[in-house]
């Protein structure tokens, strides 16, 4: 012991600077996801918990369709979410990368996405200051005579998808005009000179071109909005659950950790199915 | 020309629908902060402080803010320092299942927080661990640390490499290197991950949720507060967190980002 060789040492100093955040992660990521992917297959039962190891809450999830209906809610909700941000913040990126002054193009992506910094409560519920019965579009609409009574615009689908994509659009607009900025103005050049119309060199240079941009974009708006809690809650009404809602019900009235665990193992592996589409997708398109 | 003008028309259009659409709950929330009156929808009865007065008086939101400030501040901060210095050990030296000890310490971000406060709950009910800020500042740390890392260990770059070792040549130990050389070398994106930290720990709202009991952070409090539905007092908290966050990022985008771009 006394002749540690140099390169023992050396590593030695190394994991001494790792180990701290290793550790941090372990004890207060890996463990507990562990613990809860355990729980998942025990069961409630009266006040406590049974630690029986059985599938019962998974097959629950699929018998019971007060349960599962989360699950399409939480992917119907989150494909149109997705569908409807590229569309709208793809022309917006285009606009500040494409006619936009160089000079100002920074400014002008700072406030397209200033909203983004507003609380991320607060934001869903200033949604409700525009939706609601009260609220700026109805009384408008009431004002212009276009209706004689107040429409119910907040507490369903379309308030929370509304939500959603003011939120997403400004997150796309981001990874796509980043996306767009890198292009070499060359391919442009080179499609027109080789007879290509602007629409063509779009749709057949440009867009392929963007795709990673889209993509990655569209990765996040997915695993954010499917675990996202906070704006079905305040926008969506009670009718429709999402599954994030689901799960926060299990804990609340009912205590029911298990059945609890088990819902948040399925987000994940939702979550991770998505991912693993996305890198294959990403992979097979640089190759 | 024609077609030109006609994309430049319809470009313009586009704009400003699309900024309508992104600018127009904000500026629902900051205008109908300033109603005289107890509704925050139309009509705009006239100008009036009362709702920021009434905020102000508020004893739990007061201490909700402070509570968030203190939580942001100290687990960005061991955030911050766990990221460098596990940046700095896997960046300078060859240590084996060094691409797996990344993997780890990334994974969290690609998992809701959801679901992270919710392992953390379990462990902690079962352990009896009782919830107060200290867990709260315990999940931020977790999802904050992934991030931290991933942006200083990405500008370690091999230039710096020489002049850390010429400062170890001439007798400095690692802790002196790192504190004196590295850090200040990498200063930019240390505080960059800092303030990112702190604006996510800031604003999140799920893990605060169910981790903490008597003492909540602002988010939390801001919930709470929507249960009393439509109320110009949570427009005005609600206007003064998103005065916040907008002056931290022009002070980002000034000092830290700006100044990035000339050196």
């Amino acid at each position: 012991m006394a002749h540690v060789s140099l390169e023992v040492a050396e590593r030695r100093k190394a994991w001494s600077f790792v180990a701290p955040a290793l550790v941090w992660t372990f004890v207060f990521f890996v463990a507990p996801f562990l613990f809860m992917a355990a729980m998942s297959l025990w069961e409630q039962q009266g006040g406590g918990i049974v630690r029986v190891w059985k599938l019962n809450n998974y097959i629950a999830f699929f018998e019971k369709d007060a349960l599962f209906r989360g699950l399409t809610n939480s992917l119907e909700i989150t494909a149109i979410v997705t569908v409807f941000s590229i569309l709208l913040a793809y022309p917006l990126a285009w606009i500040i990368a494409e006619r936009v002054p160089q000079k100002y193009q920074r400014t002008a992506l700072i406030l397209a996405i200033l909203p983004f910094w507003t609380s991320y409560v607060v934001r869903s519920y200033s949604w409700l200051l525009v939706l609601s019965r009260n609220g700026v579009i109805n009384q408008a609409l009431l004002n212009l005579g276009v209706i004689s009574e107040p429409l119910e615009l907040a507490s369903n689908r379309t308030a929370t998808v509304i939500g959603f994509v003011h939120f997403f659009v400004m997150l796309l607009t981001l990874t796509i005009y980043a996306n767009l900025v890198q292009l070499s103005p060359n391919y442009r050049r080179a499609a027109a000179d080789l007879g290509a119309n602007a629409f063509q060199t779009f749709w057949h240079v440009i867009l392929p071109l963007t795709m990673p941009g889209i993509m990655t974009g569209a990765f996040l708006t997915f695993v954010l909005c499917i675990g996202d809690y906070v704006t079905p809650q305040i926008l969506g009404g009670n009718n429709e659950l999402v599954l994030p809602q689901i799960i926060m019900l299990q804990l609340g009235r009912r205590a029911d950790f298990p059945m609890a665990a088990a819902l948040s193992i399925i987000l994940m592996l939702v979550v991770t199915a998505a991912y693993i589409a996305c890198a294959r997708w990403l992979k097979i398109e640089r190759t | 020309m024609a077609r030109n003008r006609l994309t430049n028309f319809v470009s313009s259009v586009y704009a400003v629908l699309i900024f309508g659409f992104i600018f127009l709950p904000v500026i629902m929330l900051v205008l109908f902060s300033f109603q005289d009156g107890r509704l925050p929808v139309s009509p705009f009865n006239g100008f009036s402080l009362q709702w920021y007065e009434a905020v102000f008086a508020d004893r739990k939101l007061m201490s909700a803010l402070l509570h968030s400030f203190l939580v942001a501040t100290i687990s960005s901060l061991v955030a911050c320092l766990l990221g460098f210095f596990a940046a700095y050990g896997l960046a300078r030296f060859k240590l084996p299942g060094s691409a797996l000890q990344r993997g780890l310490l990334i994974a969290p971000m690609t998992v809701s927080y959801l679901i992270i406060a919710l392992g953390l709950l379990s462990v902690l009910n079962v352990l009896g661990i009782g919830l107060s800020l200290w867990t709260v500042g315990i999940g931020h740390v977790v999802i904050n640390l992934p991030l931290c890392f991933a942006i200083i260990y990405s500008s370690m770059g091999d230039q710096h490499i020489n002049i850390e070792r010429a400062a170890r040549d001439l007798g400095a130990s690692d802790i002196k290197v790192m504190a004196l050389v590295t850090a200040p070398m990498l200063l930019p994106s240390l505080l960059a991950s800092f303030f990112l930290s702190m604006t996510f720990s800031w604003d999140e709202f799920i893990i605060a949720f169910l981790l903490s009991r008597f003492d909540v952070t602002l988010p939390v409090e801001i919930w709470s507060l929507l249960r009393s539905g439509l109320n110009p007092k949570t427009n005005a908290i609600g206007s003064l967190v998103f005065l916040v966050s907008v002056v931290l990022l022009i002070v980002l985008e000034l000092f830290l980002f700006g100044r990035t771009k000339k050196s």
